[in-house]
């Protein structure tokens, strides 16, 4: 398949293939897509692979992100520095995880990882708050906060230690087949 | 990856006690500080001195100074007692589980740091030591052991034989290198998939991957075959040749550009209905190219003899009705030949050769085995994508944990735009305060006269809806037996074509209009009536919905089966089932044109209405329910009528299509995302289970009996000259029989087991067994979960029990080398 490109070396290209869910195609295209954020930053030619992060700003201006609420922890999840500047590599491993074949459990770990606001790996109950503010944009009382977080806790939590571990949170997501359906982002139809 | 974004890891702090043990935040704190300090590659010397400091900073504060208490409400005491120095806000102490209320030693932190249930799947070295695992346990399934050499030596096998456990005093060094030679161990393909699916970042699992392919080069295996190279370099170019076959095969799905559209402004409930309307495209696509391809190109390539009447002009008229130049072509069942097909010579004449002239073919044979398989091979399917469906969404566990799963799966990340966005948290919250309004009724609050009058509106409503339902059936059956009489009786027929074509269409306008109209009466009677919860109101409507339709269809199919084909001699009408056929092409059509009708008055007009005359920006929400049934109905009557028009699921065909872009359109302009709360799994199966069940089954029903019972017409199709449509297959077995007497077996086993009812009856007590078995299978798997969760809830109190003995046995340790050295300097 002679696709004259000289983005990536070949190498390069079989290994996104093996560690993510793309096709070739598709991680070129997600390339431009990230290129088309900051041109003058990302450079054509990532054979030496270059340190370019795009700052947390261009980020959360793509269309998938900008008036997603999550986006911070989105990409704070998914960013090498915890901060929200992602390179390359971690560009698309966020598509990749956010795409359709990605399975059930790996998905569940990162939306686990993104709901849980202090990064302690549990949901204790201040997670649990700011999820809620986050979905509703504040418009539940200070009471309905606190009495749909205790509910939650006492339908989740099993070990009871008031807070939900990664196990919790995959017992309450496995009941939900629409889950998988739910965290998703399309890239195809922005070209 | 475990990094504190925001946090003040600020010593001072601790110290200024600006932080109260109450407050979570600061506990996490220093227990992901143990954590990342964990997960990085130093030494456990480093920990040790980390801790140590720790350990200084807080016995600085003289914090460890305190009575470890041992029932929970001395806990709780405990922790207000310490609350007083430090702000506390009201009743969180009580509301704070006894864990978190203590402040435990740094020994304990240690050892609570490597318990393994807190460390997998989070840290990195855990997720190592966790696909260390999996792999592991991947090549024993894959039956290539790893020699004894390959574990490492402080593992000790589990009891069960598979998990192999790995001592956690580990270095990361270590774990990685062991995952890196079992991923070496693994196929290819294996390999790749474990490595896309483990939740590291890309660039570790390449880190990873470029390790393996290394030491694959390095460490080439004493057992590669000659040609390895080649073989190789074909697998890469397998692999890219299937990667680009799948990218193709995903650019061509159909209508996956608009359907993602669709889905990122309205959501999961309008999508479902376009996917459903895919799913029925593709059952028509089916039986049209198993029609097409068995029952109209042999007939259309042999047409039969020129018929008695001449052929009528083509008029514009007949796209309407379907008579005309139509009732004598190919579309009706009237046109097929009741004769093998290219075949020269007659079966009386003595000697015949068979094969003499090219490929013979039996068109009633055809037509009755090709109608028989279709209609098995779709109820293979439909039932396969029921039970498919079904056991995605069906729960086992009874819980109730509707809260904790509306708030984490409820937010559909596709969504994009930014009204959508708002409207969806809109939809959360209301859902959520809905949920926790239903959660906190108190049901004994209702009085008696309160729910008889409760009582009395329902049933209103619901003699309103069935009377409604009466009232319509009972029209319909009325004017087609008046049109029946105008039909039969030539005297009061009008001599005009054009109103004879028109009184044709009388019927399907009425059913048309009713389908219309009722439902909207059926929501404005259950808009008075108040519901538990809006699932059920869902649930109702349906159920309202389908009961109109079903008595409809089935006035109209007494009507077809049992009067017009039993009448049809009195009647002068040469071949009944070809005019049943045209009936429900026209059926179709109205339904069709009825339904675009519905769309521009019901939608685009509405819209218009409401935002230019009474200046509101509501738009109409897009009824999902109403618009599936109404799907539904129309594959009924394409299942219905099959057998008397082939070529219906072709039309059914281009009506799906031109549906999809209509609906499509108008969604796009004129509607809303439903503001009700739509639980897409769960609709999904009722959609497919109602078109298994009340359509298909009952199409199915009343084809068996058409070819059962009813004696075909005896100037036109296939079938005709026989009693039945059976007797085809009956025939021919016979004629088998004569033919071929080593195929004497085949007729017995037919008769036996066809027509046999005690065959059937068997086969159906087996099945009852089965499903009575998996039934008491699932309620036993039900006890299990409720005693496993019973299980967690102890060993979890054991977990707490157990570390508070913990805390204490290191205050004492640390207490009495204290003491110990107090006494020294006193002695």
């Amino acid at each position: 398949m002679g696709n004259k490109q000289t983005i990536f070396t070949a190498q390069q290209l079989d290994a996104y293939q093996d560690c993510t869910y793309f096709t070739r195609k598709e991680i070129l295209r997600l390339f431009f897509r990230y290129r088309d954020l900051a041109p003058q930053l990302v450079p054509l030619d990532y054979t030496d692979q270059p340190d370019v992060k795009l700052p947390y700003e261009l980020i959360g201006s793509m269309p998938e992100l900008k008036d997603n609420p999550f986006r911070q922890r989105i990409a704070e999840v998914f960013s090498e520095d915890g901060e929200g500047n992602m390179t390359l590599d971690d560009f698309l491993d966020m598509f990749s995880v956010l795409s359709e074949m990605a399975p059930r459990d790996l998905k569940a770990y990162y939306a686990f990882k993104i709901y849980d606001f202090n990064n302690d790996d549990f949901i204790c109950k201040l997670d649990l708050v700011k999820t809620l503010n986050k979905l509703t944009r504040n418009e539940l009382t200070e009471d309905e906060v606190r009495m749909v977080c205790e509910k939650v806790m006492d339908e989740a939590d099993m070990d009871n230690d008031g807070r939900l571990s990664l196990e919790d949170f995959q017992h309450v997501i496995v009941r939900a087949p629409e889950f998988l359906r739910l965290l998703l982002f399309d890239f195809h139809k922005h070209n | 990856m475990a990094r504190n974004v925001g946090f003040d890891q600020n010593p001072h702090y601790l110290e200024a006690g600006l932080e109260s043990p109450v407050d979570e935040e600061g506990v996490h704190d220093s227990f992901s500080q143990l954590i990342a300090e964990q997960s990085q590659n130093g030494p456990p010397s480093d920990t040790a001195f980390e801790l140590q400091e720790l350990q200084r900073e807080l016995d600085e504060e003289d914090r460890d100074n305190m009575s470890v208490p041992t029932t929970p409400e001395q806990e709780a005491r405990g922790g207000l007692r310490r609350g007083r120095r430090y702000p506390e806000r009201d009743g969180e102490a009580e509301q704070l589980s006894p864990l978190m209320g203590g402040r435990w030693s740094s020994a304990t932190l240690r050892v609570l740091s490597s318990m393994p249930s807190r460390t997998i799947g989070r840290n990195r070295g855990a997720i190592i030591s966790q696909y260390y695992n999996r792999t592991m346990q991947l090549r024993m399934r894959r039956h290539s052991r790893p020699s004894i050499r390959d574990l490492p030596h402080s593992s000790r096998p589990s009891l069960r034989g598979y998990r192999v456990e790995l001592d956690y005093n580990e270095t990361d060094a270590r774990r990685q290198d062991h995952l890196v030679s079992n991923l070496q161990n693994l196929s290819v393909s294996d390999r790749v998939r474990m490595l896309q699916a483990m939740p590291l970042s890309v660039a570790e699992k390449s880190q990873l991957r470029r390790q393996v392919l290394q030491k694959e080069v390095s460490h080439p295996r004493s057992q590669i075959p000659c040609c390895s190279q080649l073989k190789y370099y074909v697998i890469i170019a397998a692999r890219q040749a299937w990667y680009s076959w799948l990218s193709f095969l995903h650019s061509l799905q159909l209508w996956q550009v608009a359907l993602k559209r669709v889905g990122g402004r309205f959501g999961t409930g309008v999508l479902s209905y376009f996917l459903f309307l895919k799913t029925l495209l593709f059952f028509n696509l089916f039986l049209f190219l198993v029609t097409g391809l068995f029952l109209v190109l042999p007939q259309a390539v042999h047409p039969p003899k020129p018929p008695a009447q001449k052929q009528v002009a083509f008029s514009g008229l007949e796209l309407l009705t379907g008579g005309g130049y139509f009732s004598d072509s190919v579309m009706y069942y009237g046109y097929y030949s009741d004769s093998t097909l290219n075949q020269m010579c007659s079966e009386s004449q003595a000697g015949c050769d068979h094969a003499q002239h090219g490929l013979s073919y039996n068109m009633p044979l055809a037509y009755f085995f090709t109608i028989g398989m279709s209609f098995f091979i779709t109820c293979i399917i439909l039932v396969y994508s029921m039970s498919k469906s079904f056991g995605q969404s069906f729960r086992i566990e009874k819980s109730h944990s509707m809260l904790a799963m509306k708030v984490f799966c409820s937010w559909d990340f596709k969504v994009i735009k930014k009204s959508s966005v708002a409207l969806m948290s809109e939809n959360i919250a209301t859902q959520l305060k809905e949920l926790l309004a239903d959660v906190n009724l108190n049901h004994d609050n209702k009085t008696l006269s309160q729910k008889l009058c409760r009582l009395t509106v329902h049933c209103l409503a619901w003699t309103i809806c069935i009377g409604s339902t009466v009232a319509c059936v009972l029209a319909v059956h009325y004017l087609a037996d008046h049109m029946h009489a105008l039909r039969e009786n030539p005297m009061r027929n009008t001599s005009d074509p054009l109103m004879r074509e028109a009184n044709l269409l009388a019927v399907p306008v009425v059913v048309s209009l009713i389908n219309l109209l009722l439902p909207g009466l059926f929501n404005a009677a259950a808009w008075m009536e108040e519901y538990e919860s809006p699932s059920v109101r869902t649930y109702v409507a349906i159920f309202r919905n389908l009961m109109l339709k079903v008595s409809v269809l089935g006035v109209l199919c007494y009507h077809w089966l049992g009067r017009e084909a039993v009448a049809s001699e009195t009647m002068g009408l040469q071949c009944w089932e070809s005019f049943v056929g045209q009936e429900l092409y026209r059926f179709l059509l109205m339904d069709f044109v009825f339904t675009v009708l519905d769309t521009l008055l019901g939608e685009f007009l509405w819209r218009l209405f409401s935002e230019k005359v009474l200046k509101k920006s509501r738009r109409p929400v897009f009824d999902i329910a109403r618009n599936v049934l109404e799907l539904i109905y129309g594959q009924t009557l394409a299942w219905l009528g099959v057998l008397f028009t082939p070529l219906l699921p072709g039309v059914q065909i281009i009506k799906l299509l031109l549906l999809f872009y209509i609906k499509m359109g108008s969604v796009m302009l004129n509607c809303q995302a439903p503001r009700k709360p739509y639980r897409a799994s769960q609709m999904t199966t009722i959609f497919i289970t109602l078109l298994c069940f009340p359509s298909f089954l009952g199409a199915t029903v009343c084809v068996t009996y058409t070819m059962w019972s009813i004696t075909p017409s005896k100037s036109c199709g296939p079938f005709r000259g026989l009693n039945t449509m059976i007797q085809a297959g009956r025939l021919w077995v016979e004629q088998l029989k004569r033919v071929n007497p080593r195929l004497t077996w085949l007729a017995t086993a037919h008769s036996y087991l066809v027509e046999n009812p005690l065959f059937l009856f068997v086969a159906a007590g087996v099945f009852l067994i089965v499903i009575y078995f998996n039934t008491q299978v699932v309620g036993g798997q039900r006890k299990i979960i409720a005693l496993l969760q019973e299980q967690i809830e102890n060993e979890g109190e054991d977990k707490k029990f157990l570390i508070r003995q913990l805390q204490s046995t290191h205050e004492k340790k640390r207490n009495r080398p204290r003491q110990c050295s107090r006494q020294d300097s006193a002695c």
